[in-house]
């Protein structure tokens, strides 16, 4: 049987492994698309952002491809987006790791973790909430994500409002945030279990939630898929 | 708080996972996709993979493995052996792979580290050092298996390599491995009291207790074992509580159908 769900648009920037993503979100329900130009998002109902590494080489792939207006003007009307690790770190204004000037859809900037005990800052790590979130949704307060980076948006003014979960590793820092329907996570749920699949399930059920309209017109049956939530 | 990871590492060749005494009177154990799944169920925090496949010509297989694993096991993996530049890393991480181990190719040229850490992220780069004690008390990298030395002393050829941009580094005592003696505790702390990245302890594991000295006593962050895992000897559940009773963080995993 085909399954119609959501259509999730994945970037890709050649920032490394999209294939667990990929499978993620599509075991998750998702018609999954991994795309490499700003033409390609047009007729996706979600977004994501992954990625890993340093901001300016990642900003510079993203502009030669065409996807940095595009992504902005996504953010800017508030439609349904997971940034992962470094695509959460986009977010923010700009870089101290190499001054970057990143999407700007969060006021404060990425800086290195501080104090802490060994870096990167690699392996798995609790998360623990600030507020509910239907992200979370079925995940225990606390449980344990994996965590492969160096360094961690630092929210400053009214985007502190937009963390949803902290994780320590010398100091405290952002681990999950939601402002709107932009969403982003510095941890790995592609490569968190059966807690990170859930989470990546939870958002291909507010991406459907979003997405309604057009898959009403799927003809009726077609929609009906057991088991997702 | 970050969790003290326990890691299987499954050898690799021509696409199947095999044991032996390392490259040597191989037997196949199965497909690696399916291993791997059952270790993520046990409770494995990441997995590594060591392609020992001898001709360049089938390296296709290993992309192919990397991938079906990547969509099968969503935890960390890493891949090591013969990776010789930031293409063949760049067609590995794409197969599905979070991070790439390098060794002798790293002795040869260290310049490869620096050139795939700017490249894909120190985050993705492990290099790994074969060390074997030295008559004065210190300890030399070797490569090939450990049958060369590559005229290095470990402690400061793993500062150069963290200096290059080894995001991580996977120590292996030539010495213990496979022999069932313990982690080399000296060897490990040796370079975890000079470096700031998480290490890897590996080759010599019988048991539990080992684990524990790893952390404790090496200063490792993580702990890598291969044949007490694929034999049944130990499961991953009861090296962590193992840790645990230590007073070791560590995942806790729900009861696996092991």
């Amino acid at each position: 049987m085909t399954r119609i769900g959501p259509r999730v648009a994945v970037v890709d920037y050649g920032a490394g492994n999209l294939v667990s993503i990929e499978q993620g979100l599509s075991a998750a329900g998702a018609a999954v698309r991994v795309v490499g130009d700003g033409a390609a998002l047009e007729d996706a109902d979600g977004l994501v952002v992954p990625g890993v590494g340093a901001a300016a080489p990642a900003m510079a792939r993203l502009a030669r491809r065409g996807l940095v207006a595009p992504i902005r003007a996504w953010i800017a009307a508030d439609r349904p987006f997971l940034g992962i690790c470094l695509g959460l770190q986009l977010l923010f204004e700009r870089s101290d790791e190499d001054g970057a000037e990143t999407l700007g859809a969060l006021a404060g900037r990425t800086v290195l973790l501080g104090n802490a005990p060994t870096l990167p800052h690699i392996g798995w790590n609790q998360v623990v909430r600030r507020r509910e979130h239907p992200l979370f949704d079925g995940i225990a307060d606390g449980a344990d994500f994996y965590f492969v980076h160096s360094y961690a948006g630092a929210p400053e003014g009214p985007s502190r409002d937009a963390v949803l979960a902290d994780t320590t590793h010398g100091d405290t820092f952002a681990a999950a945030i939601a402002t709107g329907r932009v969403l982003g996570v510095q941890f790995h749920p592609e490569r968190s279990g059966t807690d990170g699949l859930r989470l990546l399930g939870n958002f291909v059920g507010l991406v459907r939630a979003e997405a309604v309209p057009h898959l009403r017109e799927v003809p009726a049956g077609a929609t009906a898929r057991p088991g997702a939530s | 708080m970050l969790r003290r990871r326990v890691i299987p590492c499954l050898d690799v060749a021509n696409g199947r996972v095999v044991k032996g005494t390392r490259f040597v009177d191989l037997v196949d154990e199965g497909d690696p996709p399916e291993l791997a799944e059952r270790y993520a169920i046990e409770g494995a925090d990441e997995l590594v993979f060591l392609d020992i496949t001898a001709a360049p010509e089938r390296r296709g297989t290993l992309l192919d493995i990397v991938e079906r694993t990547a969509r099968r096991a969503f935890i960390p993996l890493t891949v090591g052996g013969g990776v010789r530049s930031v293409a063949e890393m760049r067609d590995v991480l794409r197969a599905g792979a979070d991070k790439v181990s390098l060794n002798t190719a790293a002795v040869a040229d260290p310049t490869l580290v620096s050139r795939c850490a700017s490249r894909f992220g120190r985050q993705a780069v492990v290099v790994a050092i074969d060390a074997r004690a030295t008559a004065d008390g210190g300890w030399e990298v070797v490569v090939k298996g450990g049958r060369e030395p590559a005229g290095l002393d470990a402690r400061a050829w793993a500062e150069r390599v963290v200096a290059l941009g080894a995001g991580e580094l996977l120590v292996t005592s030539i010495d213990r491995d496979g022999t069932g003696q313990g982690f080399d505790t000296a060897l490990l702390r040796a370079i975890t009291d000079r470096v700031g990245v998480p290490v890897i302890a590996s080759g010599g594991a019988a048991g539990p207790a080992d684990f524990v000295a790893a952390v404790r006593d090496g200063g490792a962050d993580a702990v890598l074992a291969a044949s007490i895992f694929h034999r049944r000897i130990h499961s991953i559940a009861a090296v962590k509580v193992a840790m645990a009773d230590a007073g070791l963080p560590v995942r806790h995993v729900p009861v696996a159908a092991a």
